[in-house]
């Protein structure tokens, strides 16, 4: 093959890189949430779960198929009208005009039905598919949106995007094969009947060139396979190093580690020339093979064929035909292995979907769940065991209870419970003994949604979406109106930094709110919970320390946002803990001490020696102790 | 207004029962309009696509075999129907001349089996020659590019990655240089195998019948021309698919990355409805796509069968008029049949036109761009002598669309080495600036920054950038070992120096606990630090590398107090002979330093010591009463407590 060792002219041989390359170097080491895996290409389980999302569509799916079929017969029906016209009507002596006629009008009525055919399975076929891919979508989003919040904290957001994106793919493309695939099938068999049918003998000689080709595709494919895999794999590769370039551009600058990188990227690159060229390679040295066994195919119909022909034991219209039929006859054994790897991909694809899918969802609503009242606003832990492994509680017994309109402090080191009292509040979990109460209530018979809007919750990291301000103040508030919006961004000072913006209130935030500060980004998320109006409010206060002006701002917006609502607050400023009525200090998940600050000082534990550290978060001081 | 019916209509899904159905007047919030402007799809660029073509033309031995073994394939391809004809002829010959000999029949009939086999083999193998080598000086355009795109990334200003957007950049990086890539293949050499299939076809059928080689080849243009016009129209469609499903997977990742604000807001219900509104925004485009493609497909094949009726039709009457051969016709229908895939290629390389037009002119556009801020002409390595730092007048404006956003306002100051300065001020006051235009990430619009005496802008980008290290207050770190981050400046750093630097950024004893150490990954896979030990580590990896200048960005502003005092102990020995600059808003970070300038507006409004600035009781003066005002009250509170208890 001449082609093998061409690779050699290119840059390969330069290993400057390799030389030199520092010990503590990388570039790209992202992760890639691509799972290529060739199992089964028939999983019952994976179908017969599949076959509920395809059901509803089952009506255009039969009339779909049927396209199909009727195209592949049109299809296969095509020689045979040539034939038909050459020996009835061309061959000399047979001489009749108005049989060929017959036979172009019979050719031009199959193509017109041919078309209607096609047509219509295509259009069925792809917008079936295209709503199945919705529809999957949809229903594994919509199941993330209940299922426990221990799996989405265990569950990278990429691996999910890639279930919903990759792996859904994959199956609506193995709808469109399977279906096409039927098709494929049809016509190779239909191919197979009718040149036995035209001539068993020339038929049975002319098809024994088919096993050479399977044959030979079973031996290449696991190699082309692997050629084709790791091309990929070197593929995204590169992109994750250039990915970085992009992203860490900045600090490469600062670090001045373009040279290093450089020569870093240049292997990369090279490996992903090398196995490209070798994958090219292999997709193309099958051309010439099903050339030549086509080619061989025609030699026999000619030799063979021919032969009958001149010893009148085949019309000559036959041999035409099979002449035609040999060079279609390659099309559908080449489909038909590519749907194979499809296949092979969807079920695959389909187990991670429906694993995704079987995620339990752990808190869900009793039936006969409740409603609140505005006047439900009182907090109590009874008791409450918890934790996130099994026999490895976070929260021991621990009971207290926020009277209406009372703010209390949440104060302890890291890993004490305080964040799952928060989480607990709003039903994030379930608890393994003890109640929650709201107004009263056990949180496991109240309607999640009620409980939504009964209590509402900022979180440490002001979690912003890409959108205006504006709608990320009123976020779910479809029906708040641009003043209370406003009224509640002047409530809580940030007002004036958003006038300040280039396009006030309708200015788009980036990424995640990445063109605020920190600081603009709490008071933006403050605003938000002011704006959902609940009368329990969760905080949890961030860490981040933040520049002393914005810093007072937060303050007193967080006055006006406790005024006139039950609180629970895991604070870590001094001041905040100081306005609160209440302190609970945490440790190992057991309430150790309470009361005002005043009393917690003069009780002189564990509050009273952290304090007079005189830390800047109290969440620090595990590390120190 | 065609999304409008989506406000109206829409309905919580019926499984999800709402509290308050979404059911309003107005528009849900967070459902971003569709884009009006639209990626330029559908052009020619005769200049890219030139340029692109001379790269490939580079590769003279490998073009030189794609082109020839393109036009034997071809030729090879033009010779099949005609084999098949003779053979028709000389089967059926017989039987309307009875006395021709049937062993020379029968032996012409082999020759003729033999060439069929032989010309079959000889076009796979030119097509192999040909898509090898067309696919292999794609890689290699591929490749180059590659490299020359991401040198230049790596080169490009500050001020330009602040413009372009990050996907943007990684668009063009994967998906264009595809597309640049398959114009060899796609574009080039599926022109020459067109062009030589069609003419030469087109030159032997007419040296047999004239007027049925019209009829033959009359459907090309039009097939060629509905081919083009339906692959533009789907290509346009493709983006406009590209975006909606760039939106949809925009708010599913925020949805799911933010999935606990969701569940604290109670806000599934809205939630679901926001996909489903861009949902179907997307799923129409794709039907609607569906619909062009399959109208497209189906009535080129239509029109392919047609030709091949008119054919039969055509040509029959002439066999039984007696002016061409029954084989004559068989050559005409097999060379149609064999038409039936390349005219439809006439669609994709259309594309491929309109691709590596536009692929190559992005890709062009930044290869041909010159960084903002690069080496003068004659620029000569800094020499380094003691390190002292001077801003003399300095003033700086960030340019953007919107004008010019006037930061600094003629700042002068000096750092000696072992000197300590300290910048604070009110956010926005151009803190951060100073410490861009020092390494030059940004060149000032007016005044000079020297080193040493030396103008910064008269010395290498890279002797600077060794001599002088910024630490930043939200650090990147990259997706590989602790040490590696740490070492990022210098790679070939030994353990030793790598733990030192840890040490004096009180990294060490975390990064010593964790199971795999040093070799811990940061990120997905391995730990993910907190926003102080984030800083921690880039302090780590800023005093690592040997310079004679370091600034520290706010880069403990997420460290707590305690910490960073112990840090700023331990780095007393590392920073001892560098000038340090400090910039910070927490004023313990930096009231030891030897001069504190306070920076408003981009002025220099005070400047002295801490003592000096508490003196003048100025706005030093009065931020530092508000930062003390909790904890030194609190404290004296406490005292006071103590001593009743």
């Amino acid at each position: 093959m001449p082609v093998a060792n061409g690779t050699s002219t290119g840059p390969a041989q330069t290993d400057a890189g390799e030389r030199n390359a520092p010990p503590r170097a990388v570039v790209g080491s992202q992760v890639s949430y691509e799972e290529e895996m060739f199992g089964a290409a028939f999983d019952g389980v994976v179908v017969r779960r599949f076959w509920r999302f395809v059901r509803p569509y089952r009506l255009q799916l039969a009339f779909g198929i049927a396209g199909v079929l009727a195209f592949t017969v049109t299809q296969l029906g095509i020689p045979l009208i040539v034939r038909s016209a050459i020996d009835n009507a061309l061959v000399a002596g047979a001489g009749a005009q108005a049989l060929l006629h017959v036979a172009v009008v019979a050719f031009v009525a199959v193509v017109v039905f041919n078309f209607v055919a096609n047509f219509s399975q295509e259009w069925v076929v792809g917008r079936i598919a295209g709503h199945l891919l919705f529809d999957l979508r949809r229903a594994m989003y919509r199941h993330l949106q209940f299922v426990s919040l221990g799996f989405m904290d265990r569950t990278e957001v990429g691996r999910l995007m890639s279930r919903l994106q990759g792996d859904v793919s994959a199956l609506q493309e193995f709808l469109e094969t399977s279906i096409f695939a039927i098709g494929d099938l049809v016509l190779l068999f239909g191919i197979v009947c009718v040149l036995l049918w035209l001539n068993a003998d020339l038929g049975l000689l002319t098809l024994s060139v088919v096993p050479i080709l399977f044959l030979v595709r079973t031996v290449w494919l696991p190699h082309a396979r692997r050629a084709f895999m790791h091309a990929r794999e070197t593929s995204s590769a590169v992109n994750g190093a250039l990915a970085e370039n992009v992203h860490g551009v900045r600090t490469i600058q600062e670090m001045g580690r373009e040279e290093v990188n450089f020569a870093l990227f240049d292997d990369k690159a090279r490996d992903n020339l090398n196995a490209h060229l070798k994958a090219s390679q292999f997709s193309n040295v099958l051309i010439p093979i099903v050339d030549g066994l086509t080619g061989a195919a025609m030699a026999i119909v000619v030799v063979v064929g021919g032969g009958m022909v001149l010893d009148d034991a085949l019309d000559v219209g036959v041999m035409v035909a099979f002449l035609f039929y040999v060079q279609r006859f390659f099309d559908p054994i080449r489909s038909l292995t590519i749907q194979y790897s499809i296949m092979q991909r969807a079920m695959a694809a389909g187990q991670r979907i429906f694993e995704v899918l079987d995620v339990p969802i752990e808190v869900s609503d009793k039936r006969a769940a409740i409603e609140l009242e505005r006047s439900d606003n009182a907090i109590e832990f009874d008791n409450v065991t918890f934790g996130y492994v099994p026999d490895l509680p976070v929260l021991k017994r621990v009971s207290f209870r926020v009277a209406p309109g009372e703010t209390v402090a949440l104060v302890g080191p890291t890993g004490s419970g305080k964040t799952s009292i928060t989480a607990l509040a709003h039903r994030f979990y379930d608890v393994w003994e003890g109640a929650v109460r709201i107004g009263g209530h056990d949180v496991r018979d109240v309607r999640q949604q009620a409980l939504g809007q009964q209590v509402a919750m900022v979180l440490q990291d002001p979690f912003l979406f890409t959108g205006t301000v504006y709608d990320n103040i009123r976020y779910n508030r479809h029906d708040a109106t641009r003043e209370t919006v406003m009224a509640a961004a002047q409530a809580v000072g940030a007002h004036e930094f958003i006038e300040n913006m280039p396009r006030g209130y309708d200015t788009e935030l980036e990424q995640r709110g990445g063109n605020l500060s920190i600081g603009q980004r709490q008071l933006i998320s403050f605003a938000r919970a002011l704006v959902a109006d609940a009368p329990i409010l969760i905080l949890d206060e961030a860490t981040a320390s933040i520049d002393s002006y914005t810093e007072r701002r937060i303050q007193l917006a967080l006055a006006r946002l406790l005024e006139s609502r039950t609180a629970i607050v895991i604070a870590h400023r001094l001041a905040t803990i100081r306005g609160a009525d209440r302190i609970l200090v945490l440790q190992d998940g057991e309430i150790i001490e309470r009361g005002t600050h005043a009393e917690l000082l003069r009780q002189a534990g564990l509050y009273a020696r952290l304090y007079r550290l005189n830390y800047a978060s109290f969440d620090d001081m595990q590390s120190e102790a | 207004m065609e999304n409008e019916r989506f406000f109206v209509t829409l309905k919580a899904p019926a499984h999800l029962s709402a509290p308050h159905s979404i059911e309003s007047s107005q528009p849900l919030a967070l459902v971003p309009e569709s884009s009006r402007v639209r990626r330029r799809a559908v052009g020619f660029d005769a200049t890219t696509l030139w340029r692109i073509t001379r790269m490939a033309f580079r590769y003279r031995w490998r073009m030189g075999l794609a082109i020839t073994a393109t036009i034997l394939a071809a030729i090879a391809q033009i010779v099949i129907p005609q084999l098949i004809g003779s053979a028709v002829d000389n089967a059926h010959g017989l039987l309307a001349d009875v006395q021709a000999d049937t062993g020379a029949t029968r032996s012409a009939l082999f020759q003729a089996a033999l060439l069929l086999l032989a010309t079959s083999l000889f076009r796979g193998l030119c097509t192999l020659v040909q898509n090898y080598q067309g696919e292999a000086v794609g890689h290699l355009i591929g490749y180059e590019m590659r490299l020359r795109y991401y040198a230049k990334l790596q080169r490009l200003s500050f001020s330009y990655h602040d413009q372009i957007h990050t996907g943007d950049l990684m668009t063009r990086g994967i998906l264009d240089i595809e597309g640049t890539r398959m114009w060899v293949s796609t574009g080039v050499l599926r022109a020459i195998l067109l062009s030589v299939l069609i003419g030469g076809g087109a030159w032997v059928l007419a040296g047999i019948d004239a007027e049925l080689t019209v009829v033959t080849l009359g459907f090309v243009p039009a097939v060629g021309v509905a081919a083009a016009v339906v692959r533009l129209k789907l290509r346009t469609l493709w983006y406009a698919l590209q975006e909606e499903l760039g939106v949809l997977t925009r708010v599913m990742e925020e949805n799911l990355g933010g999935i606990r604000v969701v569940r604290a807001f109670a806000s599934q219900v809205f939630e679901m409805a926001r996909f489903d509104i861009i949902s179907s925004r997307a799923l129409a485009v794709l039907h609607k796509r569906i619909s062009v493609f399959v109208t497209g497909t189906t009535s080129m094949t239509f029109i392919y069968f047609l030709a091949m009726a008119l054919v039969l039709w055509i040509g029959g009457e002439r066999v039984l008029e007696g002016r061409i051969t029954l084989g004559d016709l068989a050559a005409f229908l097999t060379f149609i049949t064999i038409l039936q895939m390349p005219v439809r290629q006439i669609a994709w390389m259309v594309n491929s036109v309109a691709r590596a037009s536009t692929c190559g002119a992005r890709l062009f556009e930044i290869i041909d761009l010159e960084p903002e801020i690069r080496d003068r002409p004659g620029a000569v390595a800094l020499q380094a002598q003691e390190g002292v730092v001077r801003f003399e007048n300095v003033s700086f404006a960030y340019a953007d669309e919107n004008g010019e956003l006037p930061v600094l306002h003629g700042v002068s100051f000096e750092v000696r080495p072992g000197q300590v300065l300290g910048i604070v001020g009110p956010p926005g006051s151009g803190k951060s600036t100073i410490a861009h235009l020092l390494p030059r990430y940004y060149d000032a619009t007016d005044g000079r920054i020297t080193i040493d005496g030396q103008d910064i802008r008269d010395v290498t980008l890279e002797s600077l950038r060794r001599m002088v290290n910024v630490v930043q207050q939200d650090p990147f770190l990259f997706t590989a070992a602790i040490a590696n981050n740490v070492a990022y400046g210098d790679p070939w750093a030994d353990r030793s120096t790598i733990r030192a630097s840890t040490q004096a950024a009180q990294l060490h004893n975390y990064v010593a606990q964790l199971p795999e150490g040093y070799e811990t990954p940061v990120g997905e896979r391995g730990v993910s630090l907190s926003g102080g030990q984030r800083q921690r580590l880039a302090i780590a990896r800023g005093v690592l590398p040997e310079s004679r200048v370091i600034v520290f960005d706010d880069s403990t502003a997420a460290v707590d107090a305690a910490t960073e005092q112990r840090i700023r102990e331990a780095l007393a020995d590392v920073t001892g002979t560098r000038a340090t600059i400090i910039i910070a808003h927490r004023l313990s970070s930096l009231m030891h330093a030897d001069e504190i300038v306070f920076l408003e507006d981009g002025r220099i409004v005070e400047k002295g010591t801490h003592a000096e600035l508490l003196a003048k009781r100025g706005r030093y003066a009065a931020l530092h009463a508000l930062q003390s005002q909790a904890s030194d009250a609190e404290l004296a509170d406490l005292d006071s407590q103590g001593d009743t208890s």
